[in-house]
């Protein structure tokens, strides 16, 4: 905003101002175009305003601030966790243009209509996103598809209006627009535990009971006991992402036996929570997000985000275009933001964090060479890392966790997804958590 | 004109005072609560719901095993914090009423008591981690005078923890009707029975918490209804393994499952309800107000 500087503007700025303290008084002028003063239509388009609703994930201030200055628009971001995203994607419609949910929650809000489609004609760097998002459904040739929710499966709609969901591919129309990437694993303590952990059959091995932390997210925390039961030879499940009533039962039934018996020290809910349980002891081996793994490092504990024979269970996060915004000058707004996602500056920023962004030809032109070898490569580094605001993450010599961006993502053994059976499932979660 | 006009403002004098927090009432509590009655009767199938009069829902919330379950949890928590906060409750209570002989000092020694309310909830419950934890204060202590080698695990996450967080933040709760009956009761009472040769235990048994009984009642109706509605104390302080109804509620709002979510509302508040029904009708609260 401090590019305008004429009276004129400034006029529009403060009756803007008076808009955005009430976001259901924007809506209802956007909607209708009230008349009597300018309507945000009218203006250039840096005087439109996108309101973003995403996760901590994609939405950072820094982040923010960079697209600002890129793009000139004018970007309001929400940040919330990722069932509110659901909720209000779902529910409040008119209260965001743009909502960034992960993926696995497509089945849930992408049916309702509440979205309106991706054109990939209009997308000016299509063609260089990675065929995770197209009809191959993985980056590399070798890699693996990966069980559940592959993202290609879900990344396209039959028309501009569809709640369907079609094969990759197929049409140009996008159910959303690609973002984040990445994979999980088992954090653990290696310096307690004081051997290797190659297999993710540890996570319920007895050696732990009282030290093994669980995510409390019904969906993949059970993925992750199922990686383990399946490690374990105790069950091979059809489709780790999709399991039958008896598989649930099955794996249920033994996470109650585990339970029952103490082998979770506690489960976590919050990112913060999950830090807290590695910094402090409580346990030594959990379920944990990479960043988070990260934030205990920097806190002088060596945490280990470890690197398992049978793969990782990954994740990708999208956005969503609401239903309520209409062609025009806040489209090519919000098809201009897009554009410079993928353009570079805010891969590199991402994968500063470890996370990769869908077009990596235009992150690397954004990375220092060593950085893309650390990050991209898995190679050590051959000086400090930084993350994007300058603090020193890792020293020259260090190796990223969990390896090369094809070590993760080319072995992905199943994709973070919402079952056929959800709601058994969180009924299951839920006789869980009372057991 | 000039007599009519005072004349109906005083005629619906009290009615015009109750009217604004009438109006706040109706809209914030009474209207979203017959929303939630409206949708516990939509059908639910899958991801969507769908406006209708089914009462499957119900049928979900009382036939499913997991139901009673946690509502046997949350009782069982509820229970035993009623029972500790009214222990430390009535201790507190009595000794600020007999004991504290100075009225001027009965007053402050009270307000003390209201100095930790000055933070919020939420971190003097999160401040019992540091505290209980396996590397936390209370283990360092034991491990440091040899007690016992190894770190206790019951401390933290556990129902343990949980009891802990709710005497300590809901006590107040409790001793404040207390404090505030207790006050009340007839000093010449209790000098005529001790003079009729009542011990200090007859006089607490047959006098004092008899006449405490309002108090009781409305300090077991403010931390019936806090430890019922609570979602984050026995999450975070049982280390999210404890299951309780609010705990299943937040689970189905999670995947968009309001429909069911909004019948598990409606039985608890009809529970919440017809205790405190029972309690009111027990004892008579107003007599002592």
């Amino acid at each position: 905003m401090t590019k305008l500087t004429d009276s004129s503007n400034k006029k529009i700025i403060s009756r803007r101002t008076m808009l955005k303290g009430s976001a259901a008084a924007l809506s209802v002028a956007a909607a209708t175009g009230v008349g009597g003063f300018p309507t945000l239509w009218a203006q250039d388009i840096k005087d439109i305003e996108i309101r973003m609703l995403g996760s901590a994930v994609t939405h950072q201030k820094p982040l923010e601030e960079m697209a600002v200055a890129d793009t000139g628009l004018n970007i309001q971001q929400t940040v919330v966790d990722f069932g509110t995203i659901m909720q209000r994607v779902a529910t409040q419609p008119r209260g965001w243009d743009i909502a960034e949910p992960a993926y696995q929650q497509l089945p849930g809000v992408w049916p309702l209509g509440n979205c309106r489609a991706v054109d990939t004609r209009r997308l000016k760097h299509w063609d260089k996103v990675i065929g995770l998002y197209k009809s191959p459904g993985k980056i590399w040739d070798d890699a693996s598809y990966g069980q559940g929710m592959n993202p290609s499966l879900f990344n396209y709609t039959s028309t501009e209006d569809g709640t369907d969901f079609a094969a990759p591919e197929s049409t140009p129309w996008l159910t959303l627009l690609p973002g984040n990437h990445n994979a999980d694993t088992l954090g653990a303590r290696l310096d307690i535990i004081g051997r290797p952990i190659e297999s993710w059959a540890e996570f319920i091995n007895p050696e732990f009971a009282g030290r093994t932390g669980l995510q409390n997210y019904p969906d993949i925390g059970l993925m992750d006991v199922a990686m383990a039961m399946e490690a374990a030879e105790m069950i091979t499940y059809s489709n780790k992402g999709d399991m039958t009533l008896e598989e649930i039962d099955f794996t249920f039934n033994y996470m109650v036996d585990l339970k029952k018996k103490g082998h979770f020290r506690a489960f976590w809910t919050t990112f913060m929570e999950s830090v807290n349980f590695m910094l402090s002891g409580e346990t030594v081996i959990q379920s944990m997000w990479s960043p988070a793994v990260t934030v205990v490092k920097s806190n002088g504990v060596p945490c280990v985000y470890l690197d398992l024979k049978e793969g990782y269970r990954s994740w990708t996060i999208g956005s969503l275009i609401s239903k309520h915004v209409e062609d025009g000058k806040k489209l090519d707004a919000i098809y201009d933001l897009f554009d410079w996602y993928y353009s570079g500056p805010a891969g590199a920023y991402f994968a500063r964090q470890g996370y990769y962004m869908p077009t990596p030809e235009h992150t690397r032109k954004y990375l220092d060479p060593y950085e893309w070898d650390f990050w991209y490569e898995g190679k050590a580094a051959t000086q400090d890392i930084n993350n994007p605001f300058g603090q020193k993450l890792e020293p020259a010599g260090a190796l990223r966790d969990g390896g090369s961006w094809k070590n993760r993502m080319g072995r992905v053994a199943v994709w973070n997804s919402t079952m056929k059976e959800n709601a058994y499932v969180i009924k299951r979660w839920n006789e869980f958590l009372t057991a | 004109m000039n007599s009519t006009f005072p004349s109906i403002l005083k005629r619906y004098s009290s009615a015009l005072q109750i009217a604004p927090l009438g109006l706040v009432i109706l809209l914030f509590l009474v209207g979203p609560v017959i929303v939630i009655g409206i949708f516990s009767f939509y059908k639910y199938t899958g991801f969507f719901m769908v406006p209708g009069f089914v009462t499957e829902n119900y049928e979900e919330v009382f036939f499913s095993a997991n139901t009673w379950a946690t509502y046997f949890e949350t009782l069982k928590l509820v229970l035993i914090t009623l029972v500790l906060t009214f222990v430390f409750g009535f201790i507190l209570a009595y000794y600020l009423v007999f004991d504290i002989v100075q009225f001027r000092w009965k007053i402050f020694l009270f307000l003390l008591t209201i100095v930790p309310f000055w933070t919020s909830g939420v971190i003097r419950m999160i401040s019992w981690i540091p505290f209980l934890g396996k590397e936390g204060l209370i283990n360092r202590a034991i491990m440091g005078i040899g007690l016992s080698d190894q770190p206790l695990e019951f401390l933290l996450f556990s129902d343990f923890a949980v009891i802990v967080s709710y005497v300590h933040m809901f006590t107040l709760f409790m001793a404040a009707p207390l404090f505030n009956v207790m006050a009340k009761i007839d000093r010449s009472l209790i000098e005529a029975a001790r003079d009729s040769g009542a011990n200090g235990i007859q006089i607490l048994l047959n006098i004092i918490i008899p006449m405490c009984k309002p108090g009781i009642a409305i300090g077991t109706i403010f931390v019936l209804t806090l430890v019922a509605g609570d979602f984050t104390v026995v999450r975070v302080l049982s280390g999210s393994q404890a299951g309780s109804v609010s705990i299943a509620m937040a689970n189905q709002i999670k995947v968009l499952q309001y429909p069911f979510a909004c019948a598990s509302a409606v039985v608890l508040l009809i529970v919440l309800l017809l205790i405190v029904g029972g309690i009111m009708r027990v004892i008579d609260v107003r007599k002592q107000l």
